[in-house]
């Protein structure tokens, strides 16, 4: 089976800034992200002819064409996996760019998940067609919102593997650190373990400081063949190992036969496959971070540390900027802002290309981002310069 | 003054889920048990996950179980449940091999446990809509 490593590239990034009242409809913010994107890559918009647009979002492949005056468009695709959506578009990008269906690809993502129109983000999921057995079955008895639902994940490793708030604290409070170098983040205070400890909790054992943000404004990244992206204008960042894994009971964590365990554990391996690297070869990681608990999962899930080490792996500033593992350099959904993780894309480029400020893990060159979404959707990339 | 009323979350149950809540609304939990295969699913769908058979009865629960997780929700994500807070939602083994979750009514809520034994009943909300719901089985 021929494989797509090393056929596609992160060629363009964009973001606009993040905020809880951004006063633009998402539509306009996720153009201002996409024209960015654009012209980082040395692109007019003439030349996107892909676009993969959120797929339970607002703003339709249609809109691009209309706001950008985009010539042909020659593909476009959605890729319903919640928070995991975003790379295995990328996925589905670098399979459109490869084939020759399209030469850039446009992946772009906006909200304003704070102060939209329909609700805030944790009341209105339960709408998306991938939440329908927790709808039909589970919300009806009170278990509405994802802190809820994943909070039967986390008590079961606790109880399994013996894993603290104290360590997802750890977490916690790693990230809001890496986001005090970010100026575009929204969390602009410090926190410490305690504060972590003394926020109200949500769902047992989730506290108020282990759930993500809920935010407004946009990002974007363009998608270009291995080739093409040797001659455009930003150093291309290569993807060398990309997978989506789906978990067993997908649509609903009560039924899952491993409540530890997420798509993640199918995908990475696969992933660290195709790109033919050690975990030791990661400078950083950008981990889908929508809440601690989903962090310590996914590091175990991708191979980091084994099943039920992740409260121990996560101590001791082993996932702080200057450790072995730097994660989430720019603060992530927990305290940059929650752009569905394509933010994770837009900071691991970044750092793969020496842009990440504050924040650059010195000689960064092979990196690591996920995505993990809707009841346990998980995906990985693994990119270089 | 006139009473605000909250309209609680009601499921959209289709022809594969109708008689769960059908069931429910007699007092019963009814699951899916595969006519060919025997195996036991939940929540209800058509096809049999083991042997792909779509030919199945509903049988009742045997009503008892242990826990697998919880969790204990202090926020309100609905208004219509802000009166029962705090909340423990019990994911439970069943001895048919499949899981129900569902909120804990009665004591128990500060010490539980994996493995502990705990009843299945049913509560009914209003005229159409009635839920499972779990008690601690009390020590024999």
């Amino acid at each position: 089976m021929s494989s797509i490593s090393e056929k596609g590239a992160v060629t363009g990034i964009g973001e606009t800034e993040y905020s809880r009242s951004s006063g633009r409809s998402s539509t306009r913010l996720q153009m201002e992200a996409s024209l960015k994107a654009i012209a980082d890559a040395g692109l007019s918009p003439q030349d996107i002819d892909g676009v993969i647009p959120y797929a339970t979002g607002d703003t339709v492949a249609e809109d691009f064409i209309t706001n950008l005056n985009l010539p042909d468009l020659r593909f476009s695709a959605t890729t319903p996996l919640g928070g995991a959506s975003v790379l295995a578009s990328l996925q589905a990008a670098i399979c459109a760019v490869d084939a020759g269906v399209a030469n850039h690809v446009l992946i772009p993502i906006g909200r304003n998940g704070a102060s939209g129109i329909g609700g805030r983000i944790g009341s209105r999921v339960q709408n998306l067609p991938q939440f329908r057995l927790v709808g039909e079955f589970e919300m009806p008895l009170g278990q509405i919102a994802p802190a809820q639902l994943y909070a039967h994940m986390a008590r079961r490793h606790m109880e399994e593997f013996g894993t603290t708030s104290e360590q997802l604290g750890e977490i916690a409070v790693t990230i809001r650190n890496h986001a005090l170098l970010n100026d575009n983040a929204i969390m602009k205070e410090p926190m410490t373990l305690e504060g972590h400890q003394n926020s109200r909790m949500i769902s047992d054992p989730l506290r108020l400081f282990d759930c993500c943000l809920e935010s407004d404004g946009a990002a974007a990244v363009i998608v270009s063949s291995a080739e093409r992206a040797q001659d455009m204008a930003q150093p291309p960042i290569y993807v060398m190992g990309i997978a989506e894994g789906h978990p067993d009971s997908p649509s609903t964590i009560t039924q899952r036969p491993d409540l530890t365990k997420l798509g993640t554990a199918k995908a990475a391996p696969r992933a660290f496959e195709m790109a033919g690297v050690k975990h030791s070869e990661i400078d950083v990681a950008e981990i889908y971070d929508c809440f601690t608990y989903i962090v310590l999962c996914q590091l175990e899930d991708l191979g980091f540390c084994k099943k039920g080490e992740g409260g121990d792996f996560v101590q001791g500033g082993r996932i702080a900027l200057g450790g072995e593992l730097p994660i989430n350099t720019h603060g992530g959904l927990l305290s940059q802002a929650h752009m569905i993780g394509l933010n994770h894309v837009v900071e691991l480029t970044r750092q793969l290309r020496g842009q990440a400020g504050r924040a650059q893990v010195k000689d960064a060159e092979i990196g690591l981002v996920t995505g993990y979404g809707d009841m346990g959707d998980g995906a990985v990339a693994i990119m270089r310069r | 003054m006139q009473e605000h009323v909250i309209e609680r979350l009601r499921p959209n149950p289709t022809q594969d889920t109708k008689p769960y809540w059908d069931g429910l609304l007699k007092g019963q939990v009814l699951i899916q048990q595969c006519a060919d295969c025997g195996i036991f699913r939940h929540y209800p769908r058509p096809v049999c996950p083991q042997c792909h058979s779509m030919a199945f009865d509903w049988r009742e629960i045997e009503g008892h179980g242990t826990v697998h997780s919880w969790t204990v929700s202090y926020h309100a994500f609905h208004l219509a449940f802000k009166k029962d807070l705090p909340t423990a939602y019990i994911t439970v083994d069943l001895p048919e091999g499949v899981r129900l979750c569902a909120p804990l009514r009665g004591d128990g809520i500060d010490d539980l446990a994996i493995g502990k034994q705990v009843n299945i009943g049913v509560e009914k909300l209003d005229a159409d809509l009635a839920i499972p719901i779990v008690r601690i089985a009390q020590q024999s």
